[in-house]
């Protein structure tokens, strides 16, 4: 061979991790060129719900929160928006774009030929969406904590946060995996009414789960939506105080929801890409 | 052309769908070092699937493929590191500027980051991006958009250069612009696997062809070689004064003649065996008493010998 000198090889785990760790500076450097429509798209939902729920309401006297009071009620919406702003992640940073990939664009391409096995794209993948997710959390979180009229009370328990905040953005990404890899492009409106609305408005987010008990069959349902563990976890970490499921479940249910919609991503991913 | 400076080879390569379809039947193919080779074929007939299996992407059936001596499937990873791959559709990072796609492909492979810059800048100029780096990509024309997706590919210095249909739907211009480009590289060494369903591209850039159709490799030599393999080789068209007949009827007993007619005020021979004949061809028209008033001679293109060997034009 004459003037081109060849790229030297190198073992396919070497390869592997820097590729992913490139493709993760990639996300970084895409997220960091968009920030402020990240943080626009990120924060409108809750804001406006804090805002309507816990400002506007009490000042105009017009009751949120059943039984439990208006005061309550500020402080049981937080968890739930954080988990809501987790949960987004998902969709809008996971799903959305893969969807696009998939779809119009075959973008993903070149980043699945990287040298680094299809997997380990689908795994980058979640990592940045719940990176994001975890930066959404942070960012969603003095909302929900300072907008409202009447006092937040939170008793942050560290442990659980700590644990559970990784592992609620690592489940809304592998949500949007799956759902971002078995979904065409022209059903993403449909997802939006058949999947998102109904998994927020049903995620225990406005509610502890354990509120549901005049409801039975409801709070049984509910057990499949990803979001009503997601809403207790950060329940149980941040509003201690307040009902939620017991600690074990919730970790017990976070993982193997994990796995499973992480095994359907992947899954699907390579599917996708590899015939 | 078999040796050991084989760079891709493929045995028994085979690909059936789910449905049942046989889009690549029992592939044997050897492509060496510094070659270009093309698969030519119609729409449907493979080539994209082959690409595809060589490329890690579509998983054989049965058979093997190897890149350097690498087994595609089994050691895909070192695999994607010896390829560069342009595939039919355009598929830039939307999200990235036109340096930044070179930069980050760098990085994906393994190039430290200044070692990326570098090597992107060098890119820029190399494929005359420049005054484009902090352009969308969106915003490319097709041809540009196609210039930074090879510049892209072998941005890491891959052993292989694949590229699918690398000019189907472009305008004439860039389609030239883009046969320089493909040529330049080849003088550089690269090797080069590209698939086409235009004759003129295979014909003016492939140091070898593969004409293929239905999954199977119908005919494999240079381009030359292929249309010498035409059982009409050269087609001659001798024009003289008088009698077309007569002179019809004495070249028809001129060594390697396989036809003689009459056609359009002239008489259409085809001849086997070019090389030489041409001057003993003038000096027999002259022995025959016949005064020459001119002499055109025309090959037989890909074309004619895809139609000879599928029965069928090549366009879709």
């Amino acid at each position: 061979m004459s003037d081109l000198a060849l790229a030297q090889l190198r073992p396919a785990r070497d390869a592997s991790l820097s590729a992913f760790k490139a493709m993760l500076l990639r996300d970084v450097a895409v997220l960091r060129a968009n920030l402020a429509s990240f943080i626009l798209r990120t924060v409108m939902q809750p804001l406006l719900f804090v805002f309507v729920f816990t400002y506007v309401f009490p000042k105009i006297g017009q009751g949120i929160g059943g039984a439990q009071g208006e005061a309550t009620f500020s402080s049981l919406l937080v968890p739930g928006v954080v988990a809501i702003a987790c949960i987004f992640q998902g969709i809008q940073a996971v799903m959305i774009p893969l969807v696009q990939e998939f779809g119009y664009t075959r973008e993903i391409e070149d980043r699945v030929m990287a040298p680094l096995p299809v997997w380990g794209v689908a795994v980058e993948k979640i990592t940045a969406g719940a990176l994001q997710g975890l930066l959404a959390a942070v960012i969603v979180f003095p909302l929900a904590t300072f907008i409202p009229a009447t006092p937040v009370h939170l008793n942050i328990s560290w442990p659980e946060l700590l644990t559970f905040l990784p592992l609620a953005t690592v489940l809304g990404a592998t949500l949007g995996l799956a759902i971002g890899t078995r979904v065409k492009p022209q059903q993403v409106t449909l997802v939006f009414s058949v999947v998102v609305i109904p998994v927020t408005f049903l995620g225990a987010t406005y509610y502890p789960w354990a509120s549901l008990d005049p409801i039975p069959w409801l709070k049984w349902a509910v057990l499949i939506n990803p979001l009503v563990y997601m809403s207790e976890s950060f329940r149980a970490a941040l509003t201690p105080q307040l009902p939620h499921m017991p600690i074990g479940a919730i970790y017990l249910a976070m993982i193997g929801f994990i796995a499973l919609l992480g095994w359907v991503g992947i899954d699907g991913f390579q599917k996708r890409v590899t015939t | 052309m078999a040796d050991n400076n084989e760079v891709i080879v493929t045995s028994g390569l085979t690909k059936v769908f789910p449905t049942g379809l046989k889009a690549v039947d029992a592939l044997d193919l050897s492509v060496s070092s510094g070659e270009i080779f093309g698969l030519l074929g119609p729409n449907g007939a493979g080539k994209t699937t082959t690409v595809g299996m060589l490329t890690s992407r579509v998983i054989p059936t049965s058979g093997s493929a190897s890149i350097a001596g690498v087994d595609v499937i089994a050691d895909s990873t070192i695999v994607k590191q010896l390829i560069g791959v342009v595939p039919q559709t355009n598929t830039l990072d939307r999200s990235l500027t036109v340096f930044e796609n070179l930069f980050f492909h760098g990085r994906y492979y393994g190039m430290r980051s200044s070692e990326a810059r570098v090597a992107a800048e060098e890119t820029l100029d190399r494929f005359k991006l420049r005054d484009r780096a902090t352009a969308d990509v969106n915003e490319l024309s097709g041809g540009m958009a196609q210039r930074l997706m090879i510049a892209r590919s072998i941005l890491h210095r891959p052993q292989v250069l694949f590229l699918d249909e690398p000019t189907a739907g472009l305008d004439p211009q860039s389609r030239l612009a883009l046969w320089d480009i493909l040529g330049s590289l080849h003088e550089s060494g690269q090797t080069i696997f590209m698939t086409t369903h235009y004759m003129e591209e295979a014909d003016r850039l492939c140091d070898r062809v593969a004409i293929m159709d239905h999954g199977k490799i119908l005919a494999l030599d240079t381009p030359a070689a292929l249309k010498r393999s035409m059982e009409a080789d050269t087609q001659v068209r001798v024009s003289v004064e008088g009698d077309l007949d007569g002179l019809a009827g004495h070249l028809k007993n001129f060594e390697g003649v396989s036809e003689s007619q009459v056609l359009d005020g002239a008489v259409l021979i085809t001849l086997r065996g070019r090389a030489g004949m041409i001057p003993k061809l003038v000096d027999y028209v002259e022995v025959g008493g016949f005064a020459l008033n001119d002499l055109s001679v025309s090959e037989p293109t890909l074309e004619t010998v895809f139609i000879k060997l599928t029965g069928k034009e090549l366009r879709d």
